[in-house]
């Protein structure tokens, strides 16, 4: 029995590989595996290989694997381009209508199965994919049962009988496997998990929850790969909420919007990846200028330009850091689990109205559209703090003769009092021209001076985030800090995981508030270690440049970047670090 | 219930003498005025240019933004709060150049707020380059030799965009403006009023005079229908555009607020945010 495998299904795109790979993960979620599931797809809709890899383990993983146990491939193509990462003893599971051929130098067991004709046997031949899962489950040793309800949830709309005939096409993937292989097949067999209940979702998908759950009504997008799920999801859950999503002409209508609405008192977000961020780069200055809450999120892509749109990358960075001319205070977050995605959210909507400026989650490609296991989301941790506004005119002073609210007042730490427009005596301007305190537009040198001191103050004594970082360090003295933010969370620890089976000594840091730099936490775990290594998908080392800039010790910072457009996998997060540790650089 | 003189704040425009916009701003307080609101009541979204700086001359709340953005600003807040009059404000290059797509966008979305264009056919802060309204030959620092580029039509756009509402007023007659203002102000929807507002720094050919010559008043024609989609067409083809009146309004088309399904009378703004446990519970069983 094993703890851990690894199963892929490909074909061509649209064929329905994704129904297949949902199917088989829920049930398995719902059994109380952990999983983590990465769909390698292409920037088209029909035809082009396709493929979505799921990882299933009765620990916690949320990374993808080096190598793969099972392969379900309903084309030669997905053999010719996948059968590389089986292992010796790994099994491929293929139509037999196709006629599938091992590709030499590949010494993988090859089970043809005949998916399409058994499909057809039962009624239908699009079944051919429930006869693949049957067939999968049969190796790895799973109860039937798991998938009843699974089937019944996604085909009860279409009748009894159809919930019937694909339990049945299950079933009779599950004995032909048993008959051909003669039993179970020991090394693919599963432990059985713990059983606990959990959630499997997207980073995406717990972005947009947690919108819902910090009490946004509006969104404004413009579609954008990797970020469009989010505005899907809301588009279908909003309107329960009497919200409502708006699609708009392009992404500067989309955050100009968010600004609008803000401003208006409701909670409002838009979401985009590098390409659209570029675009609001002005009205994210407007927001820092006029002090109105926003909340963006970058779903990070390949750049630049239109780049790698269906790829991993994390080289927004500094366009998230530095983009807008001027100067503003801005928070960048940035989630590293489908969880924190979550959390940060309803966080990220509380820190935009505390603080009165942009908040941007940063997350990245491998991180929206992965699919991984969350633990139970936690109703009493939604908390709302709408920061100092003022919603009606109870307490206002009246305002005489055209006099102004001030909008704008020199506070002690910056941040003023926002009421809301339509309320009776907060009459203020709003302008992103230099203001006075009550918005009146001024050049005064002294104003200028006082104003622009007043919106960065708001961000200089730090913020109230509960996790600057996410701090994997029991070493007190280490040869080697791991330094990572995003999506490579998980890809990291199990690199890490096994160079201390190696003997070395390994801390993790995994970097959650990028703006401002939690400077004084990175500097202490840093200075735990002989060496720090900051594994970055990007090619110049934008996290690394914020070590350095904020903490030094330059010297001893290397960086390890990927930007193939692939996630890093842990024995390339091993070699490199050995490589490091060995040749003292990379 | 407010005067039109409560919608005046201290602030001294920094417009030219005999700008046409100093018209704009006294017929947008009458009309508030005339529909009963109250100075709180109303926010004005502009955009970037001598125009735009209108909404910190009203006594009104006010949102001045960034250049060809106010509609989707406006748009934004009246989404948030449905109960605010919502009024943007901006120049021709604002709304005809690099706010054209929102322009056009605003018109299809058709969301319950009033857009006032002061269309003075030149850039005047940055001092007199050529605008799309700019007539061809149109001499300016930006095209010495005349305008080269065809003048665009804003109003034949607007219909063929599917506008329920489109006016236009000019800066000489405050009183059929102030009466348009309020028209769009009523309208269910979104209404565009566009206002020839010369500038007397940069525009010597499109003067007020030029204006009085060549403007056609529709209301004086008995036989004008502006519920006539195909009329308004041909009138303002007929006329290069150059006339004043209601030239269109569809009353039947709903607007965004009310086509949006779910979508309450309670302004988004003032609805409780804290999300009840039993539709967080049934949120999250979709990802069990």
């Amino acid at each position: 029995m094993i703890k851990q495998l690894s199963w892929k299904v490909g074909g061509q795109q649209g064929e329905g590989i994704d129904s297949t790979g949902e199917i088989f993960s829920t049930a398995l979620n719902r059994l109380g595996y952990h999983l983590y599931g990465y769909r390698h797809f292409s920037s088209r809709i029909k035809g082009g290989h396709s493929n979505t890899k799921i990882r299933i383990s009765i620990r916690p993983i949320r990374a993808v694997s080096d190598d793969l146990d099972v392969l379900v491939a309903f084309d030669q193509e997905t053999i010719d381009l996948n059968a590389h990462e089986l292992h010796d003893r790994g099994v491929i599971l293929a139509d037999a209508k196709f006629k599938p051929v091992v590709p030499e130098g590949v010494s993988a067991r090859l089970f043809s199965v005949p998916f399409t004709k058994i499909a057809q046997d039962v009624g239908l031949a699009q079944m051919k994919n429930m006869v693949a899962v049957g067939a999968s489950s049969a190796l790895l040793g799973l109860p039937l049962e798991a998938f009843q309800g699974v089937i019944e949830e996604k085909f009860s709309r279409k009748g009894q009988q159809v919930v019937d005939k694909n339990m049945e096409a299950i079933q009779s993937g599950v004995d032909h496997v048993l008959k051909e292989t003669g039993g179970m097949i020991e090394d693919l067999k599963l432990e059985p998990s713990d059983g606990k209940k959990r959630l499997y979702m997207i980073g995406n998908d717990a972005i947009a929850l947690g919108a819902i759950a910090a009490g946004a009504r509006l969104m404004a997008a413009y579609p954008i790969t990797p970020s469009s799920e989010i505005m899907e999801y809301l588009i279908k859950q909003l309107s329960k909420f009497g919200g409502t999503v708006v699609q708009t002409e392009d992404e500067i209508a989309a955050i100009s919007m968010v600004l609008g609405a803000n401003y208006g008192g409701v909670r409002a977000l838009t979401a985009s990846a590098g390409p659209g961020l570029s675009l609001m780069t002005e009205a994210i200055g407007l927001a820092g200028m006029t002090e109105t809450p926003a909340v963006i999120v970058d779903t990070q892509r390949g750049g630049p330009s239109t780049g790698l749109p269906t790829k991993q990358e994390q080289s927004d960075i500094n366009a998230m850091l530095y983009s807008t001319h001027g100067e503003i205070p801005k928070i960048v977050i940035a989630p590293s689990t489908a969880e924190e995605c979550f959390y940060d959210t309803i966080q990220a909507f509380n820190l935009a109205d505390r603080y009165q400026c942009p908040v941007i989650i940063l997350s990245d490609l491998a991180l929206s559209l992965g699919k991984q296991t969350v633990e139970p989301l936690d109703y009493d941790r939604i908390s709302i703090d709408r920061g100092n506004l003022i919603t009606d005119s109870e307490g206002l002073k009246q305002l005489e003769n055209s006099e102004l609210f001030k909008r704008y007042e020199w506070t002690e730490d910056g941040v003023s009092s926002r009421v809301l427009p339509g309320v009776k005596n907060g009459l203020h301007h709003v302008t992103g021209v230099e203001h006075d305190e009550v918005g009146r537009p001024s050049e005064n040198p002294l104003n200028r001076q006082r104003m622009v001191e007043k919106r960065l103050k708001k961000l200089e004594q730090g913020i109230d985030f509960e996790h600057p970082v996410h701090v994997d360090a029991e070493h007190e003295e280490a040869d080697l800090l791991i330094v990572g933010i995003g999506s490579t969370r998980g890809v990291i620890h199990e690199g890490m995981e096994r160079l201390q089976a190696d003997g070395v000594t390994v801390n993790h840091l995994h970097i959650r508030q990028l703006l401002p730099f939690p400077a004084e936490t990175v500097k202490k775990e840093m200075a735990k270690a002989k060496k720090v290594v900051v594994v970055e998908n990007n090619a110049t080392g934008q996290l690394a440049s914020q070590l350095k800039l904020h903490v030094g010790m330059a010297d001893k910072i290397s960086h390890v970047g990927k930007y193939d457009g692939n996630p890093f996998l842990p024995s390339e997060i091993y070699n490199q670090c050995k490589e490091l540790l060995v040749h003292g650089h990379v | 219930m407010a005067t039109f003189k409560e919608f005046r704040n201290k602030v001294k425009p920094n417009w030219c003498p005999g700008c046409g916009d100093f018209s704009v701003l006294a017929a947008m307080q009458r009309a508030f005025a005339n529909q009963g609101l109250e100075p709180e009541d109303v926010t004005l979204v502009s955009g970037i240019g001598c125009s735009g700086r209108i909404s910190g001359y009203m006594n009104a709340y006010g949102f001045h933004g960034i250049h060809g953005r106010a509609l989707p600003i406006a748009q934004g807040l009246k989404l948030a709060n449905r109960d605010l009059t919502v009024v943007a404000a901006g120049g021709d290059g604002d709304g005809f150049a690099i706010g054209m797509s929102h322009t056009i966008h605003a018109i299809r979305r058709n969301v319950d707020i009033t857009y006032i264009v002061m269309d003075n056919q030149v850039y005047g802060l940055t001092k007199g380059q050529t605008s799309p309204r700019s007539e061809m030959g149109f001499k300016t620092k930006s095209t010495p030799k005349g305008a080269i580029e065809a003048t665009i039509a804003p109003l034949e756009m607007a219909l063929t965009a599917g506008a329920g509402f489109v006016a236009q007023a000019f800066s000489s007659d405050l009183k059929q403006m102030t009466r348009l203002i309020e028209e769009g102000l009523n309208h269910k929807g979104f209404s565009l009023i566009n206002v020839y507002s010369p500038c007397v720094t940069y525009n010597k050919i499109n003067t007020y005079d030029w204006f009085k010559e060549n403007l056609t008043n529709l209301e004086q024609d008995e036989s004008y229908d502006p519920s006539d989609r195909m009329m308004a067409m041909q009138k303002l083809m007929e006329n290069n555009g150059l006339v004043t009146g209601l030239i269109y309004q569809n009353k039947e088309r709903k607007s965004y607020e009310e086509m949006i399904s779910g979508f309450r009378e309670e302004p988004l703004a003032k609805q409780d945010l804290k999300l009840p446990k039993e539709d967080f519970d049934q949120l999250v069983a979709e990802f069990a």
